[in-house]
């Protein structure tokens, strides 16, 4: 199986002090700017958007 | 002096035939028609003539002859590499891929076919010098067919009881049941999930066929036989809609969700029940004292 990768973190900008690390994180205005930078980014890096559930969704490459 | 071209003439035919029915085009689309018949046409071919010289030469005493049938029989080894490589190269092509284990079983599989032709003209061949042709066309067909239905793998329908089901989501996960098998992070994807997403659950009937559908091969055999007879709706760029099967780690039974083209819950139980059981995942515990005794 190949390895799975981590690609972005897109949350909200109130959420800054949840999110850190290596891969690029995108803050967004509200919650339907998440949704909508999550789901273009997924189908640019032809990757799966993967919700939290606390607000944070990763981009992760199966 | 006995009379050789006709035993050939029939001993060739019957083989031949042999492997020309055996290589029908069903869903699979595997050989690819048509120039992969011309290959296992002529590869079948080849096998029937090497089995229907044996008898005439044994009974002239060529016995160097026979030898070098035998090192011939040896190129047959080739078909399943052949197979194996060139099923392997598409692989890439495949949305959702065969698995090796799937590649391996067919490559097997078009290896062993040309020895049963091979053997069929063989006894077409022998029944032939003990009595008729018509008597030897007749044991030879059965011979074939014999052969034929005892390579013929169980299904998955034979060893597992298949449920359609509906998907259970919870909040961003679905899955079956208790099962938890994939987090989707976009909303309109597990819209689409929770509206078109079908479940499929396989339970299997014992110890054996437990241990069987757990095998990965199996399980990606299933999910790619699966896409191609019910369609799916998956393409590049959307990963969210790839279809998993996962097991249910308490009781043994495999949980498949997907998002059918065709959303017909009888066709997609019997289009699982018919998939083909691989020769290679295929494990039986209960064979073994300790596993019965575990199992109890």
């Amino acid at each position: 199986m190949s390895e799975n990768n981590i690609l972005a973190i897109i949350t909200t900008k109130k959420l800054r002090d949840k999110v850190a690390g290596g891969a690029p994180i995108f803050f967004a205005d509200n919650e339907e700017e998440v949704e909508e930078l999550s789901s273009l980014l997924a189908r640019i890096t032809l990757a799966m958007v993967h919700d939290l559930e606390n607000g944070i969704k990763i981009i992760v490459r199966h | 002096m006995f009379e050789y071209d006709e035993m050939f003439f029939f001993s060739l035919l019957l083989g031949f035939l042999a492997r020309a029915l055996m290589l029908k085009i069903d869903y699979r689309q595997f050989p690819s028609y048509p120039h992969s018949y011309v290959i296992h046409l002529t590869l079948g071919a080849i096998a029937a003539a090497l089995g229907a010289l044996v008898i005439p030469l044994l009974l002239e005493k060529e016995f160097i002859a026979i030898t070098f049938i035998t090192i011939a029989a040896q190129q047959f080894r080739d078909v399943r590499s052949m197979e194996r490589e060139s099923l392997a190269k598409i692989e890439k092509t495949e949305l959702i891929p065969r698995g090796e284990a799937y590649i391996e079983g067919i490559a097997k599989l078009f290896e062993a076919r040309n020895y049963l032709a091979l053997i069929s003209s063989f006894t077409t061949n022998l029944i032939y010098y003990y009595s008729n042709w018509y008597i030897a066309l007749l044991g030879g067909s059965l011979v074939a067919y014999g052969l034929h239905s005892f390579m013929k793998g169980p299904t998955v329908g034979d060893i597992a009881d298949v449920e359609v089901v509906e998907i259970s989501i919870k909040k961003k996960s679905i899955g079956i049941d208790e099962v938890i098998m994939m987090n989707v992070g976009e909303e309109e994807a597990l819209e689409i999930w929770s509206r078109e997403g079908i479940g499929v659950k396989i339970i299997p009937r014992d110890e054996d066929a437990r241990a069987t559908l757990a095998n990965l091969g199996q399980r990606q055999a299933i999910l790619h036989d699966l896409s191609i007879l019910m369609g799916i709706k998956l393409d590049l760029g959307l990963q969210h809609f790839s279809p998993l099967a996962r097991l249910n780690i308490d009781n043994g039974s495999l949980n498949i969700i997907f998002i059918p083209q065709e959303p017909d819950e009888i066709f997609i139980k019997e289009a699982v029940e018919r998939i083909p059981v691989l020769e290679s995942s295929q494990r039986k515990p209960l064979k073994d004292k300790i596993g019965r005794k575990a199992a109890d």
